[in-house]
């Protein structure tokens, strides 16, 4: 059964393997072979099957879907429909569409010198030697089934290149939209590389076009080099038809700082794997997620800090916020090398269910194999506070809006987290929105759900 | 305003109010008072509408409707305010968004459109002034890191606010050292008129000092066993809770 659903993908691959290939570079061919026979021997399942109990990966990649591989132009201006939509916020504004990174005609703007911005294939060709020392470089050492689909699918995607020094003061926006009028499979991916003493933010927004059911494999791959400092913002506001999964793979040299939020407020099933290895001594990093779900929703997000080395200190915070039948599943693994002296860990997922059929699956595991360390970890599952309720409805606030303000209490210290006060504040009027029942679109998008 | 007629209440199915009967009218104030366990929180929840308690007999009519039926937030709007002894926490609400989401639900009540921005800071600022609470604490999480005053004073700042016909305070004395005593008591009286009422739960005497109720009641074992005049506390206050089981004959 688990060879049929990735048979297909096998028989495509051999099928199309020209096609595949053919407008890609040679780096992005040459990875292709390694994870093609990981997906022959093994399926699409990871070694480990219980990273993957909560979503049914199988179920997920077993529809006929559409693939773009002949690389058929898509007729669609994203600048048509989608304004800035963080108000406040100026950014340097780019574009996927499905995989594709769309031209950036906008020539007022100009980036800091040596940044690179745009699409995947271009760069490759543009700056073989720092593409090479990177692509796939984190991907390859995981043996997770999806991120192996998109070594052998991926065709193009977006990088950032942030040269050494140079700080970024304007954050980079990138607006990833499916969009397709049949049934659709994406396999994109993004490569980021920030390198010594640079800086850098970007924010990424998924969004799904037409009502069309989409699997959106994509894999991520970020490398933060000494003494750098990143922040990564996802929010995720697809449809109810999206099937999503997306590994990201961050690994960070000494003394970096990294902030990784992922949101996401509108989906159909997400899975989504947070991998970070600190490679040199005395980085810090902050990874923490929020999920708001109702209907019958999906989420499942697993993720893995390595300690590979001492002195680093990593601070993870998840909630999830529970509504009808949906289902919220969170896997905290964090692992302390022996050698990894005062290494500080901290986990805590926190979790709302508000009806009693909504379902949380929570699994924090930690390992240690170094004797100085500070770590910690905790999960809670509770509903809405009784006694708040009543306090919040004896003032007079009904209790539709009083289990909304504490439903949107939930949320704030991971709102808090982020490092770009505009964001904040678009993020809240998301949040509050989405309580509402109002779909969180973006303002200036009709189109988009 | 209020008629308590045979209230009888429970919770998780132990009886605690055991046929409670009470008159208030506009301008006046009322001190329920008893030992612990009499019930007095349980008839200020109870009026509140906690749906933790279930009201098992008789009635309460407030302006001549029945408060029973009526959900916490409708009886807010209709002008019901319950003080509460221990004023929750809750993190990640800020007082402002708190009192400008009951402002303008009480306003929608009335058919009137929300207050603007300006407004609702001005009304803020003027109502804080009233029981001298901090524009810091204004710009907290609802009770959230207060201490036992502040919690209190919080409490008769959002009464300052809402303005309801109808105030009962749940034990407002308790925890409270003089100076706060006092703040709270100076609050509470201001805000008396003569459309307004207030029943205050208590203890203690000693709040009754400073806000002086003309009617006293006595409540024990679920039921009002002795109504009278100021003098009545004093005479609590003196022979203690001992001195009403004697005459109940325990």
């Amino acid at each position: 059964m688990v060879m049929d659903i990735a048979k297909q993908y096998i028989d495509l691959f051999d099928q199309a393997r020209q096609l595949i290939d053919k407008p890609c570079p040679p780096l992005m061919n040459s990875q292709r072979q390694d994870a093609y026979a990981r997906v022959l021997e093994k399926g699409l399942l990871p070694d480990n099957k219980e990273k993957y109990a909560h979503t049914d990966i199988n179920g997920m990649f077993a529809p006929d879907y559409g693939l773009n591989l002949n690389r058929l132009p898509i007729p669609f201006d994203p600048y048509d429909v989608f304004r800035c939509d963080v108000p406040n916020l100026s950014t340097f504004l780019y574009f996927t569409i499905n995989d594709q990174t769309y031209p950036n005609d906008h020539s007022s703007v100009r980036l800091p010198e040596g940044v690179y911005a745009g699409s995947l294939n271009q760069f490759i060709s543009e700056k073989p030697e720092i593409a090479s020392k990177y692509y796939n470089k984190q991907a390859q050492n995981h043996t997770d089934g999806p991120t192996a689909l998109n070594t052998m699918f991926a065709q193009d995607g977006f990088v950032l290149y942030v040269p050494r020094s140079v700080r970024m003061e304007k954050p980079l926006q990138l607006i990833n939209v499916l969009k397709s009028d049949v049934d659709f499979m994406v396999n994109r991916r993004i490569l980021i590389i920030i390198e010594a003493f640079a800086e850098a933010k970007l924010l990424v927004c998924d969004h799904a076009m037409n009502g069309v059911n989409y699997l959106a494999n994509q894999v991520i791959e970020v490398f933060v080099d000494e003494g750098a400092y990143f922040d990564y913002y996802e929010i995720e506001e697809n449809n109810n038809s999206t099937h999503r999964i997306s590994s990201y793979y961050l690994s960070q040299e000494r003394n970096s700082n990294v902030q990784t939020s992922l949101i996401t407020l509108m989906t159909g099933v997400s899975r989504n794997n947070a991998y970070v290895t600190f490679a040199g001594e005395g980085a810090e990093t902050h990874l923490s997620g929020m999920t708001i779900q109702d209907g019958a929703q999906q989420v499942d997000n697993y993720t893995f800090i390595d300690h590979a080395v001492p002195n680093c200190m990593s601070k993870e915070l998840f909630k999830f916020i529970l509504n009808d039948q949906a289902q919220g599943s969170f896997a905290g693994r964090i692992l302390v090398r022996e050698g990894a002296q005062k290494t500080e860990a901290y986990q805590s997922n926190k979790n709302l269910c508000a009806t009693d059929e909504a379902r949380m699956f929570t699994r924090p595991e930690l390992e240690i194999y170094a004797d100085d360390v500070k770590c910690s970890h905790g999960a809670t599952v509770g509903q809405l506070d009784d006694n708040a309720l009543f306090y919040l409805r004896s003032r007079g606030i009904s209790e539709k809006e009083a289990r909304m303000l504490l439903m949107f209490a939930f949320t704030s210290d991971v709102i808090d987290q982020i490092r770009l006060e505009p964001l904040k504040e678009r993020l809240k009027q998301l949040v509050e929105k989405r309580f509402r029942g109002e779909l969180a679109k973006c303002r200036g998008c009709n189109d988009c759900h | 305003m209020l008629e308590i007629k045979n209230l009888h209440a429970n919770i998780n199915g132990k009886e605690i109010l055991k046929g409670i009967d009470l008159v208030v009218r506009p301008g006046e104030v009322h001190a329920i008072m008893g030992p612990n366990g009499a019930g007095k929180s349980t008839l200020s929840s109870v009026l509140a509408g906690n749906p933790a308690f279930t009201v098992t007999e008789g009635e309460v009519n407030f302006y001549g409707k029945d408060l029973l039926t009526m959900l916490p937030e409708q009886r807010s709007w209709e002008g019901v305010f319950l003080g509460f002894q221990y004023p929750v926490e809750i993190p990640g609400v800020s007082m402002v968004n708190f009192m400008r989401a009951a402002i303008n639900e009480h306003r929608k009540y009335k058919g009137e459109s929300p207050l603007s921005a300006s407004d609702f800071l001005r009304l803020m600022r003027e109502k804080r002034e009233v029981v001298e609470l901090d524009n810091k604490l204004a710009n907290r999480s609802v009770n959230e890191g207060f201490s036992g005053g502040e919690k209190k004073r919080n409490e008769i700042f959002q009464m300052a606010m809402l303005e309801p016909r109808l105030s009962i305070l749940d034990e407002t004395d308790s925890g409270l050292d003089i100076d706060a005593l006092r703040i709270v008591s100076e609050g509470v009286n201001k805000l008396k008129s003569n459309d307004n009422a207030t029943i205050v739960i208590t203890h203690y005497q000693r709040l009754l000092d400073y806000i002086k109720p003309e009617f006293i009641h006595v409540l024990y074992k679920g039921r009002i066993v002795k109504s009278g005049g100021p003098e009545l506390a004093l005479e609590l206050e003196e022979k203690g809770y001992d001195w009403i089981k004697k005459e109940l004959g325990e």
